[in-house]
């Protein structure tokens, strides 16, 4: 066994001194996010600026058998990127470039660590026509960790999840080899993630990093209109709710539908507020498209049981803006810091069931909750979730919040849901309501890429 | 006894039937008029009580002050006719309910009134407001829940307003200078016709701003500027304050232009009438009332109500109209600057 | 003290990460995490290690003391956190590090600087009696002079600080503005010290400060550096009973009454807000004002501006010191060459902070005959007719 000493020096080889850490401090920070899963400490923190000197890290860890923890910015929630066995974080956020757009395919390359907000930022600057799905997650959440976890963004409805937009990948496998994944395994072209060959990506997507180390992802871009807009459907009958975005959905006219639920601020209570986006390159465009989402639900306009809220252009503006930071703010309505949700994926019918269950956890943990729901596709599923909020100097608030968390989880899988970024003890239970079959295929996949098991270990990990 | 004060014998004298006849909306003759009015004063079905889109109107158009708009509130309700969808309603009964966090600056004896509208926040600043800066009162606690009768929930008034009335009274304020006809058409119109007391003296801020101007003797310039005046639907319940729309801007130089939808016949902002009765309406009352505004020649569009602001201001503005609210303008006449404003026209954010 | 408040509240940062950028994301924004990258460095970073070490879940260290004073106070943060407390960050951390002093638990670089300004008045541990070297006879204030310039430390005693100093002062009389300076008699204005934690001592300051003020019967100061305009404007006891002003602000009025009279003088200028005067006092138009007031003097902007500038890296005694040097990724290198990239001759900055640090940073990047770092004085006086 080498010591620790001489591993810090060969990482320090690797990525140079400033960029390397074994301090309390870093420690502390890189030991825990902004959920409720408990701390684990790394032994390292490096930040690494190349592919190569990923490969590096990686070649180290499987040699000393040392577990090795690829991090975006943490803000997955669900301690996805706690080291629960020690080990290496690589914070991935110095590998923060745009590497090229192809304007005619498409598509976007981008580094390990590139956030979302730069990826925006780039987007609109250099090709105001095109965007992405971007995600509300805070701007410094990552690319590739998004599609890693089969995030879902902005163009969830039109396109799907994030990871159905990739369009490539290049990944260091955990024996250090560097391999490309998609068209450009055979074509300098990023243009498919797998199509017309063997889809390898689904190795590495929704691993959770235990397979692998992504450097380098190609992701697909869509047409950015001039015009965007939001209109706002009200409803107090749970139960029609399913049913409203599936009409939504089958106008083909909308291009991301938010619904949230949350008891307070007082306005908000009694109702489920539908939040629909429409785009145009003119105002004959919008307006066409706004005349059919009212004739969708013309019905229970007339029956009343419908409404649509005008809002002012200022009252718009944060329903508009991308990441959303009414998203992040719920994070501060305990004046705690913090907040946590589960997100089950699962068909829409299952909404009412969902939001009953959700009511009825937080009056049980006396928690403070709200619900934004995200179609996926078009009607194909949604991302329910159960957000709870927390007063972080408050460990019995704390407690009562991953509780509630827990049970919503259990509730959700029971209903036939699957739940979304799930954290380790979520994974345990989804792996234990697994056709045998598919977990011995997923175990041999693991043992293969992975024979020394130092990727991300504690998750996806199989008996 | 909270009731409204209806006086049945004043429609039978009425040769006009004005309320009705006179409706934007309905375009009915006398005769059905009459037939239908009479209907709803005696309580029964009429479709006069769908159709009515809330528009306030009525209660300036009846010439004996007999609140018809008022009692067709009533019958809505009692009838359990949703002139908006339910939960548009609920959204709104929910909001505005009290809830015990007193929003209140400065208690003097004079004050004014926000309403619930954010907007004065930014509108109330600069040499109009220095004696009456900070003493404001704002939010649910003191709001005039006079929103209700566009939903057909006059109850939610009749159970809250006493107690605004109260919470506004407590603070010992003798003079309440109302930012929105809202309230002040509450506390003029709507509190006496249902018997609630005033203890205070509702002044409206047109009255203020005249004085004000006044007061400021040369430093008021005239802007000499062409604008078209957008009433509001609850200018409707306190008429009488559109004459000091022309003294106001007879003091700064402003013309109010002539045009179809001014004044008695003016058009509302449409938005409640949206939310009501969906977009056609809606639309074709807005553009209307902005191609009106344009063939007139208006170089601005003045606001009376932020409501109308949000509902407009883009949409005139888009048109080459110059949306202003009325505080503003008066300040702009005192070289001082526009603080409402349109944000930045962004596709995102 | 209001800023111990920070220990009810510190808890409450989310670690989301939008205080790391500027409003369109493009790029990092807080300096030190911008510098060091790792999470530890950001604003998240630092609150929720003050939080650890409130807990006692960390100890004490020199690098725990060193992320926390990397912080240069840009206030970059405060903008752009979407919480309700974020106006109060600044304070959260310069409260920490008021505890930290207090216990005696500080970087050696810092605690120099405390027994320099405390023994010397001014960082640089240079003497007194030389606080006016640079003056060359500039009229001392006399009761009657409508304003006391006040020169601070940097601009009595740096190099570069001293001719922004000159040249404010021979823009001023051309400007035939009655005022004085204090001379040898001027001290320390205290901002770095209050932003560095050490109450006690800009107590001390702040105190010193506003009698030799009163005694001296000043009714309006105009300060050359961002800094000590700060201090005295907002953390100086309220009963100063005179009025603040940056250069800047009276050379907008100077320039817009026609005081000043100018030849043209083409040249391409960008600008660096000074953190002190932009994010910390929202003052943004007037140095631009008086910079487009000359002719032929074509104004472009960095990528980053206004609320979204770039710090130099000199905030918080930086300037002295520079926790953030020695890299290409510190702050002032980074935003030199973002200014040569607006491809301007000048960099035009309103504070001998930025000047300090950027004109070095300038040498440090090679850009020596391509870009020129000058305050607006300078090029106001270059330009006079
Ligand atoms: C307020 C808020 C709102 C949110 N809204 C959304 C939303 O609308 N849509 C959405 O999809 N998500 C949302 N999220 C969840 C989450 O923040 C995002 O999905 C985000 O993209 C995660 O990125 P990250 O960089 O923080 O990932 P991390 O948490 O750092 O990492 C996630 C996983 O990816 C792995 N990983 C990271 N980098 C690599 C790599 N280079 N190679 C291999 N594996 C890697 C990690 O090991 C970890 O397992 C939200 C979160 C918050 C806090
Ligand atoms: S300071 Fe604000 S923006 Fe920064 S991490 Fe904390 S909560 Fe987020
Ligand atoms: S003040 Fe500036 S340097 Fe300090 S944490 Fe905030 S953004 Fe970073």
């Amino acid at each position: 066994m080498v010591t620790t000493n001489a591993i810090h020096e060969s990482l320090v080889k690797i990525v140079g001194k400033s960029y390397v850490s074994a301090s309390r401090e870093e420690k502390y920070f890189y030991a825990r996010d902004g959920g409720l899963m408990p701390p684990h400490e790394p032994d390292f923190v490096v930040l690494p600026r190349t592919t190569e000197e990923v490969q590096e890290i990686v070649r180290l860890a499987n040699r000393e058998k040392i577990p090795i923890v690829p991090a975006g910015a943490g803000l997955a929630l669900t301690g996805l990127v706690i080291p629960q066995k020690g080990g290496i974080v690589v914070d991935m956020k110095r590998m923060d470039r745009v590497l090229e757009v192809n304007e005619k395919a498409r598509y976007v390359i981008v580094e390990g660590g590139t956030t979302q907000g730069a990826l925006k930022s780039y987007l609109q600057k250099h090709h105001p026509h095109l965007r992405h799905s971007i995600p509300d997650a805070p701007p410094s959440a990552t690319v590739v960790a998004n599609a890693v976890i089969h995030g879902q963004g902005r163009l969830a409805h039109q396109h799907g999840f994030n990871s159905d937009m990739v369009s490539g990948l290049e990944v260091v496998l955990p024996t250090g080899e560097v391999c490309r994944i998609g068209s450009c395994s055979v074509s300098s072209y990023w243009f498919s993630k797998g199509p017309p060959l063997p889809d390898l990506s689904g190795l590495f997507l929704g691993w959770f990093g235990t397979t692998g180390i992504i450097t380098k992802l190609g992701l697909k871009l869509y047409p950015c209109k001039k015009l965007r807009d939001v209109m706002v459907l009200l409803t107090d009958k749970v139960e029609l709710v399913p049913d409203i975005l599936l009409r939504l959905s089958h106008t083909e006219m909308v291009e991301d539908t938010v619904i949230s639920a949350q008891p307070l601020p007082l306005r908000f209570r009694g109702t489920f507020w539908i939040m629909t986006y429409i785009t145009g390159d003119s105002d004959e465009e919008l307006e066409f498209k706004r005349k059919m989402v009212w004739d969708a639900v013309w019905d229970y306009f007339q029956s009343r049981d419908v409404g649509f809220i005008s809002t002012s252009p200022e009252g718009k503006a944060p329903l508009l803006s991308m990441p959303s930071k009414d998203t992040t703010r719920f994070a501060d309505v305990a004046k705690g810091g913090g907040f946590q949700y589960a997100g089950p994926i699962t068909p829409i019918e299952k909404f009412p069931a969902f939001i009953r269950k959700l009511e009825e956890v937080a009056a049980k943990y006396n928690v403070f909750y709200g619900s934004t729901t995200r179609l996926i596709g078009s009607g194909h599923c949604m991302m329910f979730s159960f957000s709870f909020s927390f007063n972080r100097a408050n460990p019995d608030e704390m407690a009562r919040a991953k509780r509630a968390l827990d049970e919503c989880s259990k509730f959700a899988l029971e209903e036939g849901a699957v739940l979304w970024k799930p954290d380790v003890d979520e994974q345990k239970m989804i792996m234990e309501k697994m056709d045998p079959n598919t977990l011995e295929l997923m175990r041999k996949i693991k043992r293969l890429l992975d024979p020394n098991g130092i990727m991300n270990p504690g998750n996806w990990e199989m008996r | 006894m909270i009731g409204l004060k209806f006086d049945k014998t004043k429609c039978v004298d009425c040769k006009g039937v004005f309320c009705l006849t006179r409706c934007q909306y309905l375009q009915l003759d006398r005769d059905t008029a009459r037939k239908e009015w009479q209907k709803i004063v005696d309580g029964e079905d009429s479709f006069v009580l769908e159709a009515c889109t809330t528009c306030y109107a009525c209660e300036e158009y009846c010439p004996f002050h007999n609140h018809p708009f008022y009692l067709i509130v009533e019958r809505q309700e009692q009838k359990g006719i949703l002139p908006a969808p339910r939960p548009i309603i609920t959204m709104w009964i929910n909001q505005c309910q009290p809830v015990g966090r007193f929003t209140v600056g400065k208690v003097d004896e004079r004050m004014l009134s926000y309403c619930f509208l954010p907007h004065f926040n930014t509108l109330v600043k600069g040499k109009l407001f220095d004696d009456t800066a900070g003493a404001v009162v704002f939010g649910q606690e003191f709001f005039c829940n006079a929103v209700y009768l566009h939903y057909a929930h006059t109850s939610v008034i009749t159970e809250r307003l006493p107690q605004i009335v109260a919470n506004i009274g407590k603070l010992g304020v003798r003079e309440l200078i109302c930012l929105h006809d809202e309230c002040y058409g509450t506390f003029t119109s709507l509190a006496p016709a249902y018997g609630i007391e005033v203890p205070f003296k509702p002044v409206h801020y047109f009255e203020y701003l005249y004085n004000r101007l006044k007061g400021l003797g040369k430093t008021v310039k005239k802007l000499d500027v062409k604008a078209a005046y957008q009433r509001n639907c609850s200018s409707r319940l306190a008429p009488e304050t559109d004459k000091l729309v022309d003294d106001i801007f007879s003091l700064i130089g402003v013309e109010r232009v002539k045009r179809e939808y001014d004044k008695e016949n003016a058009l509302c902002c449409a938005e409640i009438i949206r939310m009501g009765k969906g977009p056609a309406l809606a639309d074709d009352i807005q553009k209307r009332n902005i191609d009106d505004m344009v063939k007139a020649g208006a170089e601005y569009c003045v606001f009376n109500c932020p409501a109308c602001w949000d509902a407009l201001a883009d949409k005139v503005a888009r048109k080459g109209i110059k949306p202003v609210h009325i505080i503003d303008l008066c300040k702009l006449a005192i070289g001082e600057a526009q603080s409402l404003k349109l944000p930045e026209l962004a596709v995102e954010v | 003290m209001m800023q111990q408040k920070y220990v009810s509240q510190i808890h409450r940062c989310f670690r989301c990460g939008y205080c790391k950028f500027p409003t369109d994301y493009s790029s990092f924004n807080c300096p030190p995490y911008q510098r060091f990258r790792f999470e530890t460095y950001s604003t998240g970073g630092r609150l929720w290690l003050i939080y650890a070490w409130l807990k006692g879940e960390i100890e004490w260290s020199e690098h725990l003391a060193e992320i926390l004073y990397t912080c240069t106070t840009c206030r970059n943060c405060a903008e752009q956190c979407p919480m309700k407390f974020a106006p109060d960050i600044i304070d959260w951390i310069v409260g920490a590090r008021s505890d930290m002093v207090e216990k005696g638990r500080i970087p050696p670089r810092v605690a120099r600087f405390f027994e320099a300004v405390q023994g010397y008045s001014n960082p640089f541990k240079l003497l007194r009696d030389d606080r006016a070297s640079w003056a060359n006879g500039t009229k001392l204030y006399s009761p009657g002079d409508e304003f006391l310039l006040y020169i601070g430390c940097l601009g009595s005693y740096d190099e570069n600080g001293q001719k922004m100093a000159k040249s404010l002062v021979s823009v001023l009389k051309a400007a035939e503005v009655p005022f004085g300076i204090m001379g040898k008699d001027e001290e320390c204005c205290g901002n770095e010290v209050y932003m560095l934690g050490e109450m006690g001592l800009f107590q001390n300051i702040a105190e010193r400060n506003i009698q030799k003020f009163k005694k001296l019967g000043v009714r309006k100061i105009v300060t050359l550096c961002p800094h000590g305009y700060h201090a005295m404007k907002n953390n100086y006891p309220k009963a100063g009973g005179f009025e603040v002003y940056h250069y800047t602000e009276l050379l907008a009025e100077l320039t817009k009454a026609k005081k000043l009279k100018f030849s043209s003088n083409r040249i391409k200028v960008t600008y660096q807000d000074p953190c002190f005067l932009g994010r910390h006092n929202n003052i943004y138009d007037e140095p631009r004002q008086v910079l487009q007031y000359i002719p032929g003097i074509e104004l472009v902007e960095m990528e980053r501006n206004r609320k979204d500038a770039f710090c130099c890296g000199g905030g918080s005694g930086n300037f002295v010191m520079d926790l953030l040097a020695g890299d290409e990724n510190s702050p002032a290198r980074i935003r030199v060459r973002e200014a040569y990239a607006t491809g301007a001759d000048i960099l035009a900055v309103a504070c001998p902070g930025c000047m300090t640090m950027l004109t070095d940073a300038v040498k440090t990047e090679n850009l020596e005959t391509k870009l020129t770092v000058h305050d607006i004085s300078q090029i106001l006086a270059r330009s006079l007719s």
